[in-house]
């Protein structure tokens, strides 16, 4: 209502616009370029860096290759690693399709009954921080399928965010509209429809954003463990072979397509919380004063 | 909306004419125990009838909002028992709290619609009912606004809606009005006395202010605390409609200096 109040105000002749208020948004104006001129200032700064150290220390290749040369190995190397990023993509978001599906129906589960959020969550707890390269040799002494087992591997480390996220949002419903269900008579299925999770949504999106990066995390671990080459091998096996071999420029073309392909993710998973959040929750409406 | 109308109940007030109405429920010798030994609510007994606008008036931890969650079945007598006079069908009760308790992920069209989804209706079939009570909430261009949207006293106008939307036969209130501005809280209940009258209900309406008591109700139970329990009952026999002028006239101050002695005999009783 004020912000109403003080444009009727401000488009009157007669008003002096405040120099305070001028500065603010000039200030917030610049912030919004530099929120993005800034970081590619950055990149820029450090490639040019990185290339001088390496022409004047007359660093040789396989100890650290210049930015050209990494670029040489990404387009050379193109048809192999893109490849592989199709295999590292495809368990990637595989696991986390998994986690999201486990997580959210587990969460479920556990607030529907005490006793098995009880007998169950410390399981959960369990497995999440036991570190994911101590268990991945034994899961794939027991399951055949190379592919399953990474899949599990990247699971277990990306479910574990979803599930706690998603459980503590169901479970943080307003206490009175919980009442006011009850008063209307409402199933247990509508209340969890209409009520525990909407409620749960903000948890949730937060929690698919961390397991978004844990469910690469997962899958690069996996990769590393399992080890065997061939056709269907991920980003992370062509790291190690690059090693072995002293490709130094390949091994920094395959991480940098494994680091932008975690920006992605992260990016993706914050549009999709922004988009469903913007018309109703605090964390994605911008302060009007 | 005519269907749901019902023959208005007598506007005549007074302890005599109260007596004469039609029995919505009563408790009879009521108690509540929390934990092992706290007594929120002891010996309650209360005749709700047609048409009364009852409040329940004391200091804190004198049992009214205990009544209220008993009477809404949200929790259970100790002892006693609370006998609604015909069967209670799922629209006949709804409830106002302290907050507004909308669903902040939901316009207002939605959060009034609330208990029509639960009870099974489509939109489509309420959407007249839903467009006339936030006409008589004032809020008919706010359809598709969020709750972030709204201002304190127009979330609670919204909450009042969702609760007369079904044409309840009883409305309980637990000091809906308490965290707004005395501005806001005249104009208020200015508004629920009118709406009370529309859809002709029976409203039990728990309050800390002597003001607001008399102002609003033709029985005022006042409670005292440790153990919660009912010492005394008022009536305010002034005629509805009730207006402004009701609120600076010298009946009304007449009947605020009795409600306001009772209380502080509530009050040392409590000590």
């Amino acid at each position: 209502m004020t912000t109403v109040d003080q444009n009727t105000n401000l488009a009157q002749p007669n008003v002096v616009a405040d120099p305070e208020e001028l500065a603010r948004a000039r200030r917030k104006r610049n912030e919004k370029i530099g929120q993005w001129v800034l970081p590619a200032l950055v990149v820029v700064l450090t490639i040019i860096a990185w290339d001088r150290i390496v022409t004047v220390n007359e660093l040789p290749h396989y100890i650290l290759p210049g930015p050209d040369l990494v670029l040489e190995a990404l387009i050379e190397d193109w048809g192999m690693l893109s490849e592989s990023l199709v295999v590292t993509l495809r368990i990637t978001v595989g696991a986390l399709l998994i986690a999201i599906i486990g997580g959210v129906g587990l969460a479920v589960l556990f607030t529907q009954s005490r006793w098995v959020e009880m007998s169950f969550f410390p399981y959960a707890v369990i497995l999440q921080v036991t570190p994911i390269v101590a268990i991945a040799p034994l899961i794939f002494i027991y399951v055949d399928n190379r592919m399953v087992g990474l899949l599990i591997c990247a699971w277990i480390v990306a479910f574990f965010p979803i599930l706690s996220n998603t459980t503590l949002g169901l479970n943080s419903a307003d206490h009175n509209l919980r009442d006011l269900f009850k008063v209307y008579g409402a199933t247990r299925w509508q209340k969890l429809r209409y009520l525990q999770l909407p409620s749960a949504l903000p948890y949730f999106l937060g929690g698919l954003r961390i397991a978004g990066g844990l469910s690469l995390i997962g899958a690069v671990v996996a990769e590393y463990v399992a080890g065997t080459g061939g056709n269907a091998s991920g980003l992370a096996f062509r790291i190690l072979e690059a090693s072995y071999r002293l490709n130094i420029p390949r091994m920094f073309a395959a991480l940098l397509l494994i680091a932008m392909t975690g920006v992605v993710i992260y990016a993706l998973t914050s549009l999709v919380s922004y988009l469903l959040l913007r018309k109703w929750h605090e964390s994605a409406i911008k302060r009007e004063v | 909306m005519t269907a749901h109308a019902r023959p208005a109940s007598s506007t005549l007030v007074g302890e005599a004419a109260i007596r004469a109405r039609p029995n919505v429920l009563s408790m009879n010798y009521v108690d509540k125990v929390f934990g092992r030994d706290v007594v929120a609510l002891k010996d309650m007994n209360l005749d709700v009838n047609e048409g009364d606008f009852i409040s329940l008036l004391g200091p804190s931890g004198c049992g009214k909002s205990t009544a209220l969650r008993l009477i809404a079945d949200l929790i259970h007598p100790t002892k006693g028992q609370i006998k609604w006079a015909n069967p209670r069908a799922a629209n006949d009760l709804s409830v106002v709290f302290q907050e507004p308790a909308l669903m902040p992920w939901a316009t207002v069209e939605q959060n009034v619609y609330l208990p029509f989804r639960l009870s099974g209706k489509p939109l489509s079939a309420v959407k007249s009912d839903i467009d006339e009570v936030l006409a008589l909430v004032g809020l008919e261009k706010f359809h598709g606004a969020y709750p972030r949207e709204l201002s304190g006293g127009m979330k609670m106008r919204v909450s009042i809606a969702r609760a007369m939307v079904t044409y309840p036969k009883l409305i309980l209130m637990d000091e809906p009005f308490a965290a707004l501005d005395e501005i806001t809280r005249f104009k208020l209940n200015n508004d629920l006395l009118a709406l009370k009258d529309k859809i002709n209900c029976t409203v039990i309406f728990v309050t800390h202010s002597v003001f607001e008591s008399v102002f609003l109700s033709d029985r005022i139970v006042v409670m005292a605390a440790r153990p919660g329990r009912v010492i005394d009952e008022l009536y305010v026999d002034e005629a509805y409609p009730r207006t402004e002028t009701f609120r600076t006239s010298a009946e009304y101050a007449a009947h605020c200096r009795r409600a306001s002695d009772t209380l502080k005999h509530a009050m040392e009783l409590g000590q």
